[in-house]
């Protein structure tokens, strides 16, 4: 493939695309490099995968694309750009239009993501209404549809249930609705199912890929459960640190996983084919981000650092189609 | 049940979690609730019968009072509590009950008026501060704290010197000391109420700060505002007796419950009626409104309804 004709395939396809994105912290200690230099592409209809263990900088990815980045956090550096308009720099009155409408969000916790005080179906009512001009009545059969599609049981009796009288997955089903009843473009998946139960959590990532299937949206999954990223994502980006350290297809990331990292996240998944006698972890703990070490981030805790890591940091270097890894082995590409 | 099938077949649930789910639809209502409250606090239930009774009393002041409450009698003056007057008259010749009723006017106003102003102000003060933070936090908090170190008492005495006597001032004055304390609360509750996933959820929507201030947060703080409510209220008229016992609150003619004390603190030990009627009436009022609070904090407050 030239490059010419690549290029012009992404601008084509990509909904969403995030280039050397740097959102930082700072803090009376120093500054925290949360986000330092990513770049993530998200294809029109798939479903890319953010993985990485916590504090990795996830979540503060998809927070600077939502445009809700903190104090004393701060979106510094790189662009974000939604079928190619830049909306890393939006005014408050922009970024509450496209917020919901264009690209949505869903949170972890599905116990306090809804307003207690008031019925899940008035909440989702007012999604529509924020961002459409219909009226309270047509916003009321809109909601009873998504509901209907999100699979909740009786929607016209869900519509005045209040959070509490709803279990997790029922509430996390409002969520989606409420993410997708005004059909956005992209949808980010800020670990969706982690405080579910794996029936639950097998029929929400179904749920997702069929709205995926039917409305074309693209999806950022946040995760840090490999399974997961199995099961529904086409790609993947694996983070750590504030950096991609590892990016590639799916089927190829758990076929060939190639950073040290990386091999070490699928190897601390538990499996009953295998008898071994302890699970395997990776040893360490995320550094701390005021501290990071002077070269490869990962270079504390990799099994296979050598003394260049310590002191130079790697690049993401290219080992195949769509195959990127930041580790000096791949320097010259391949194995 | 042919959308139960539909659901079952589409989700792949069982037909167990889908009873779950619609079981879980079947929770209390309001009804259940007032039921509840009636069963488990007769105290707060009673109370709030009183403080309606005195409410209608003070309303229907004209009607109920058996005489003119301003309307001086010298041949009768400083009669015993008796058939014609049951709680007696004043040095005047005014009949005390008619008087301690007309009082329940002035200290049920005193109660209400300046605890809503004070309470709406304190309220937006402390949405804003906590919701917005920094240096608008900083200004709002710090004026608050000059104003609880303060003593009330004694600001609302300079306003009430200052401003003079009168019932209008006495509003201002109460409006103005007890703020601070709802001020704070509601900022606190807010601090944390904006950092639940509701309001960062509403937050991703696309909903504007003025709305998730008023539609979110607000809604979530009133539990705790009603009770600072009914506790707030017997304080209101605590302060106005004092004030106009100290003789900087309201004037003579004026039916005051606090005035009337002092009034009747000369005859303390030849009449004492006239000190012991207005002190009990006083006294109900303000236990009914903090037994009421307690009571609706007992039903309102999600921890304590836990245990």
């Amino acid at each position: 493939m030239t490059k010419e004709t690549k290029q012009e395939r992404e601008t084509e396809e990509m909904v969403l695309q995030l280039s050397d994105l740097r959102s930082w912290f700072f803090t009376a200690k120093g500054t925290a490099p949360a986000v330092d230099g990513v770049s993530i592409d998200v294809p029109r209809g798939k479903i890319v995968g953010l993985v990485g263990e916590s504090g990795c900088g996830k979540s503060m990815t998809a927070m600077s694309i939502m445009g809700l980045v903190k104090r004393p956090g701060k979106v510094v550096g790189g662009t974000i750009t939604l079928e190619g308009r830049d909306i890393t720099h939006l005014s408050k009155r922009e970024l509450s239009k496209m917020r919901g409408n264009e690209i949505s969000m869903i949170f972890q916790e599905p116990m306090t993501s809804l307003n207690p005080v008031y019925p899940v179906g008035r909440q989702v009512q007012e999604a529509i209404l924020l961002h459409q001009k219909v009226s309270k009545e047509e916003a009321k059969n809109q909601v009873i549809e998504i509901f209907r599609q999100v699979g909740i049981p009786e929607p016209e009796k869900r519509y005045r249930s209040y959070p509490h009288q709803l279990s997790g997955g029922l509430r996390q089903r409002v969520m989606i609705g409420m993410a997708m009843v005004c059909r956005p473009k992209v949808l980010i998946a800020d670990e969706p199912t982690t405080a579910l139960d794996v029936t639950i959590e097998a029929q929400i990532l179904q749920l997702m890929k069929k709205l995926r299937d039917e409305y074309g949206t693209s999806i950022i999954l946040i995760t840090h459960n490999m399974g997961v990223v199995a099961e529904v994502c086409d790609n993947v980006y694996v983070m750590y640190a504030g950096k991609v350290m590892e990016q590639a297809e799916t089927f190829s990331l758990f076929e060939r996983p190639g950073h040290p990292y990386t091999q070490g996240l699928l190897q601390s998944i538990p499996r009953l084919d295998k008898q071994e006698k302890r699970l395997y972890a990776i040893k360490g703990v995320v550094p701390n981000l005021l501290h990071l070490p002077k070269g490869c981030s990962f270079c504390t805790r990799c099994p296979l650092a050598e003394e260049r890591c310590f002191t130079e940091r790697p690049e993401l270097y290219n080992v195949g189609e769509e195959h990127k890894i930041r580790c000096f082995r791949y320097e010259k590409g391949g194995e | 049940m042919e959308e139960r099938r539909e659901w079952i077949k589409e989700e792949g649930g069982s037909l167990e979690a889908y009873i779950q789910a619609e079981q879980l639809g079947e929770e209390e209502t309001w009804k259940d609730q007032v039921k509840k409250l009636v069963r488990q606090n007769k105290l707060a239930v009673f109370s709030a019968v009183v403080i309606v009774l005195i409410l209608l009393a003070a309303v229907f002041a004209p009607l109920v009072a058996p005489y003119d409450p301003y309307q001086q009698v010298l041949q009768d003056r400083l009669l015993s509590p008796g058939a014609e007057h049951w709680l007696g008259t004043d040095e005047l010749g005014r009949d005390v009950l008619s008087r301690i009723i007309y009082g329940a006017r002035i200290s049920l106003a005193i109660g209400l008026i300046p605890t809503t102003i004070s309470m709406v102000l304190g309220t937006i003060l402390g949405l804003v501060a906590g919701y917005y933070g920094g240096k608008v936090d900083f200004l709002i908090m710090r004026l608050a704290d000059v104003m609880l170190a303060f003593p009330s008492l004694l600001l609302a005495m300079v306003v009430m010197y200052t401003m003079g006597g009168g019932l209008v001032n006495i509003f201002i004055a109460l409006s103005l000391v007890n703020w601070a304390g709802t001020a704070r609360i509601v900022r606190a509750q807010t601090l944390s109420l904006k950092e639940t996933e509701y309001v960062e959820a509403a937050r991703s929507m696309g909903v504007k700060s003025w709305k998730i201030l008023y539609r979110h947060i607000l809604p979530n703080c009133l539990p705790s505002l009603i009770v600072l409510f009914t506790l707030n209220i017997p304080s209101a008229i605590l302060s106005e007796a004092s004030l106009s016992f100290l003789g900087v609150g309201a004037q003579p003619p004026s039916a005051s419950w606090g005035l009337a004390v002092v009034r009747g603190k000369t005859y303390l030990f030849s009449e004492p009626w006239l000190s012991i009627a207005p002190c009990v009436a006083i006294m109900i009022v303000v236990l009914a409104f903090n037994f009421l609070g307690d009571g609706l904090r007992d039903v309102l407050d999600p921890y304590l309804k836990e245990q």
